[in-house]
């Protein structure tokens, strides 16, 4: 296995209290394969891709648990040199900003070349040639006579593509993608999607896509993680989420967004509001949204629970929401 | 799949939904019982809690009530002087000692106090008003007049503070603080504009400012109700720690000469008269500059802890 | 009663909105312009929603923002029930504007943070003291507040103590105090979580029966849009280029264009992944400062010949559908408009979503 997160613990300090960010995540990519971890603002997806690239804000940020396996070491462990080898060479991460990401005052063909001066100890020419290359490689039209241009003077969609190089410069075996598309239009999306997940298949990486999107995830993903208020809820392989979601929260959540080839019909919306991460409801954290909930759900933390070989979901009931599904 | 078509466990109408959601004390965690609170009303919050607050802002009131009650700290006059004690240094009731005039330095320093704050105090408040209000209405209505504010601002900046002082108050005879104030305010005005006006233009773009436009509110509402209440807050700040810098300034220019004379009490005057002596007798010196260095960091200390409670981004 | 019936309610044509470039700090010499908005007529019927969908830099918020006047139009008119509010001012436009009233997209920035709701909401009796005698303006806000879906208690509150979907629904509430007949919703759900957004969606829909209020719906999302709207404008580049039917739109587009974003859009089914044909559009929009001649999408259509270059096409149903009933007969502004489904029909069985 590429990379094993195993009970994974978050927690901010801030001013009013504790917020317990990331409760005992577990999830695992391997080489060529996509994990898609979807959930919502505050549900810990991004904390959780923080703290695996090792660039959480420690503090407020604190790990109170867990263990981060990359190749079979676990990366907690490390010291902050050593973590820093294995960042960017090792793994790299695309983020949704591109343009806060990249250093407005200094020349994409700098940036890019920066990779290789810093890590590989190349020349600048020979880092230029590299930078070039890579440009080309992400088809940035007129590569050798944009190298030189700087940040702003490329459309949204060229920024991300540029993103996209910089994180594969090294040949990463992980790529964590947080939200790439989120920010562009959805002619530009597509481009940029479709390019990410060639790619990722040429150079059989391993890539996390976090994204709140389904439409997304349906498209490049081959297994899902849905994350709610700090934990996973459900994964599994892609089609079977769709086809047959075994977590109320999915199958809320699909339900719940309108669809491009269906008309009018009121749509099913989940009651209530995401939980406020310091104040977790007891028991399962879906229980006050959750339609099927029991006295059970109130009181006890429901384990993330074997559907079958390739499924797992935390919820009580997940027989009663598959049958509930395959009824219709 | 159509929500109609699910299961009975599944099917919540959106009814059902909010009604979840009216009852108070819902997931969201804010109670019924917590009390509406104002950004402002947390800010104070913060600020009782902030160590450097509470104590930068109890010197600043003791430095206030005894600006104006000189006379319960010290029983003395500062004009009252003795020539044969003159250059003393610390004795029983004279715990400061004696200047070159002989005048006690405790009392001095204590009614010195009066002027810095004084003029700290005025100035800041004039260069407050007169700066937000130009650079407020310059950044609310742009155009031809924001142009003409904005080069306006960046000719004061290219005078020299001390130079411009020295030129201009050397033909001042009045012997008062008004000039020095006046002078302040001439000078300070651009800075506080300056802050106004990006604040404004910041909260003018405000979707709740176009809202309040759209439903057709007057000019003179959304400056009084929706941007001044929002773009205040940078200027209250930078204004508090410039009060700081005013008080030396005042300092300085009496140093100089050219702000108060004596017979006036000031503690610039009294640095200048002790500056000649600081190798016989440093008390001289020590203590009025002291009392400005502490004056000084008080406001400056105040400045950071508002600006820290009225910082948006760590809410 | 009959001439109220088939006039629209509101009546846009030929508005165009340009923003000078201009260059020198005192004396400003105009160099050029934006073309934000650069041609657009549509129609709002009484009780109808109209979704306007393009991507971003299209000029669809410069539409909205000129249709509440927050914008003055350089060209054009907006005519609400005949008469044209680009032109009024004083006493006679701010009775207009009781009438056509705007939700915002950042429920975030969109309420003043130094105000209740209960001021928030109440605002609009402030401005507009005749709706609401003073003694009746907190019941009043208080049954806003019922309306929306929040508890009429929190009326003391402060924004910042609710969620974003809460702060839109005081958006909501504020865009209904003077009882408008049309509400301009401008990307009202996208800075929503997707657990959320259904619950603003349903909320709206329902506010426009109760109310029979006619929504002006402007939106990136697709799917959204089709939800929600009875007739579909899809804007690139400062212009509508296809307009029609919610199913005109979405099942028989005719312009390039809109059928290279509906393609584009992610469907969650991963079945659909392998049977839906996808139009990669290449490059980037062009900037609004430099628009093509001719034809303004034509530098990224695959269709594009010589024609293109050369003539503008007109907004309108075109030649080869003129005839016949066919629900490809809807305005296109394409030389070479040409039916093609992209997005497959919906299964009878309603199966697997």
């Amino acid at each position: 296995m590429l990379l094993e997160v195993r009970d994974l613990h978050v927690e901010f300090r801030t001013r009013d209290g504790v917020a317990k960010a990331v409760n005992g995540v577990t999830y695992s990519v391997d080489e060529g394969e996509t994990l898609a971890v979807l959930g919502e603002s505050g549900s810990g997806k991004s904390v959780t891709a923080q703290a695996v690239m090792g660039i959480l804000d420690m503090p407020p940020g604190k790990i109170t648990g867990g263990e981060i396996l990359f190749q079979g070491k676990d990366l907690l462990k490390f010291k902050e040199e050593e973590r820093r080898k294995v960042r960017g060479a090792e793994m790299a991460m695309i983020f949704q900003d591109a343009l806060s990401s990249l250093n407005p005052v200094i020349s994409v063909g700098d940036q890019l070349g920066e990779m290789f001066t810093v890590h590989r100890g190349m020349k600048r020419k020979e880092a230029r040639a590299k930078a070039i290359e890579l440009m080309e490689h992400v088809r940035i039209p007129g590569a050798a006579e944009r190298v030189r241009d700087y940040p702003h003077q490329f459309s949204g969609g060229m920024r991300q593509r540029i993103m996209i190089a910089m994180a594969l410069a090294l040949e990463p075996a992980l790529i964590i993608a947080d939200e790439p598309t989120t920010a562009l239009d959805v002619t530009v999306q597509a481009q940029v999607m479709d390019l990410l997940a060639e790619l990722q298949r040429e150079l059989s990486m391993g890539l996390i896509l976090i994204t709140h999107d389904l439409g997304v995830v349906a498209d490049v993903a081959d297994k899902i993680a849905v994350m709610y208020a700090g934990r996973i809820v459900e994964t599994a392989p892609v089609h079977d989420i769709y086809k047959a979601p075994a977590h109320p929260y999915t199958k809320g959540l699909l339900h719940s967004i309108p669809r491009l080839d269906q008309k009018g019909r009121e749509l099913y919306a989940i009651k209530g509001l995401p939980p406020n991460l310091m104040h977790i409801p007891p028991g399962c954290a879906f229980n006050p949204r959750c339609p099927m909930a029991q006295d059970i759900c109130r009181s006890e933390v429901p384990p993330l629970a074997e559907v079958d070989a390739d499924r797992r979901s935390a919820c009580f009931f997940w027989r009663e929401c598959l049958d509930d599904t395959s009824s219709n | 799949m159509a929500p109609t078509g699910m299961g009975g466990t599944m099917d919540l109408g959106s009814s059902e939904a909010e009604t979840l959601e009216k009852t108070p004390g819902g997931p969201e965690g804010t109670g019924p019982r917590e009390k509406p609170r104002s950004l402002w009303s947390d800010a104070w919050r913060d600020l009782r809690r902030n160590p450097v607050f509470i104590i930068s802002g109890l010197v600043i009131l003791f430095l206030v009530v005894i600006s104006i009650w000189p006379g319960l700290i010290t029983s003395q006059s500062p004009l009252q002087c003795d020539l044969s004690k003159a250059q003393q240094g610390s004795q029983p009731g004279h715990p400061f000692g004696y200047d070159g005039q002989g005048c006690d330095v405790y009392t001095r320093t204590v009614y010195g106090t009066r002027i810095s704050i004084s003029v700290g105090v005025l100035a800041t408040v004039g260069v407050a008003l007169l700066g937000s209000f130009l650079g407020g209405l310059a950044g609310f209505y742009g155009g031809l007049g924001d142009s003409i504010l904005s080069r306006a601002t960046d000719i004061f900046f290219a005078i020299p503070v001390v130079l411009g002082g020295l030129v201009l108050l050397s033909v001042v005879t009045s012997n008062t603080i008004w000039p020095v104030v006046g002078f302040m305010i001439l000078l300070g005005w651009p800075q506080i504009s300056r802050i106004a006006r990006g604040s404004v233009i910041t909260t003018k773009e405000n979707d709740y400012v176009q809202a309040a436009r759209a439903l057709g509110a007057s000019n003179s509402r959304l400056m009084l109700r929706h941007i001044t209440p929002n773009a205040v807050a940078p200027v209250i700040v930078v204004a508090t720690i410039a009060l700081g810098t005013y008080i030396s300034l005042e300092a300085t220019l009496s140093y100089l000469g050219v702000g108060l004379k004596p017979p006036r009490v000031s503690w610039g005057i009294d640095i200048s008269s002790a500056s000649a002596y600081i190798r016989q007798a440093p008390h001289m010196l020590l203590w009025p500059a002291g009392a400005l260095a502490i004056t000084v960091l008080a406001f400056i200390m105040l400045g950071d802890a508002v600006r820290d409670a009225l910082d948006p981004k760590l809410r | 009663m009959t001439q109220a019936a088939t006039e629209p309610l509101l009546e846009v044509s030929g508005l165009v909105k340009h923003y000078p470039l201009t260059q020198g700090i005192l004396f400003k010499k105009q160099i050029g312009a934006v073309k934000a908005v650069d041609g657009v007529d549509f129609h709002l019927g009484h009780g109808e929603t109209l979704g306007i969908v393009g991507e971003s830099g299209c000029g669809k918020s410069t539409v909205a923002k000129m249709l509440v006047n927050l914008e003055k139009p350089t060209e054009g008119s907006i005519k609400y029930k005949g008469e044209d509010i680009t032109r009024l001012s004083g006493k006679a436009l701010k009775a207009v504007r009781r009438n056509i009233q705007m939700v915002f997209q950042d429920p975030y920035t969109s309420l003043n943070p130094r105000m209740t709701v209960g001021d928030i909401i109440g605002e609009p009796y402030d401005i507009h003291p005749e709706v609401a005698p003073k003694g009746d303006r907190r019941r009043r806000v208080q049954d806003l507040l019922d309306v929306v879906g929040l508890n009429p208690e929190y009326i003391n509150r402060y924004p910042h103590q609710f969620s974003g979907g809460q702060r839109q629904r005081i958006g909501i509430a504020r865009g209904l105090a003077l009882r408008p007949e049309i509400i301009v919703a401008d990307e009202p759900v996208s800075a929503l979580d997707v657990s959320v957004q259904a619950q603003v969606i349903n909320l709206l829909d329902r506010l426009q029966a109760e109310f029979n209020l006619s929504y002006v719906f402007i939106a990136h999302d697709l799917s959204i849009v089709r939800h929600i709207s009875d007739r579909v404008g899809v804007m690139y580049l400062g212009r509508i280029v296809e307009t029609g039917r919610d199913v005109e739109i979405y099942d028989h587009p005719t312009h390039p264009y809109t059928q290279a974003l509906l393609s584009a859009v992610p469907v969650p089914d991963p079945e659909a992944r392998e049977h839906r044909e996808r139009i990669i559009l290449h490059g980037d929009v062009p900037s609004p400062a430099n628009i093509p001649s001719g034809c303004r999408f034509r530098t990224r259509c695959w269709k594009a010949q010589e024609r293109c270059t050369l003539e503008v096409p007109l907004l309108a149903v075109p030649a080869e559908f003129r005839i016949g009933d066919s629900p490809a007969a809807h305005d296109s502004a394409c030389h070479f408009a040409e039916e093609k489904q992209v997005v497959p029909p919906e299964e009878p069985s309603g199966g697997a979503a």
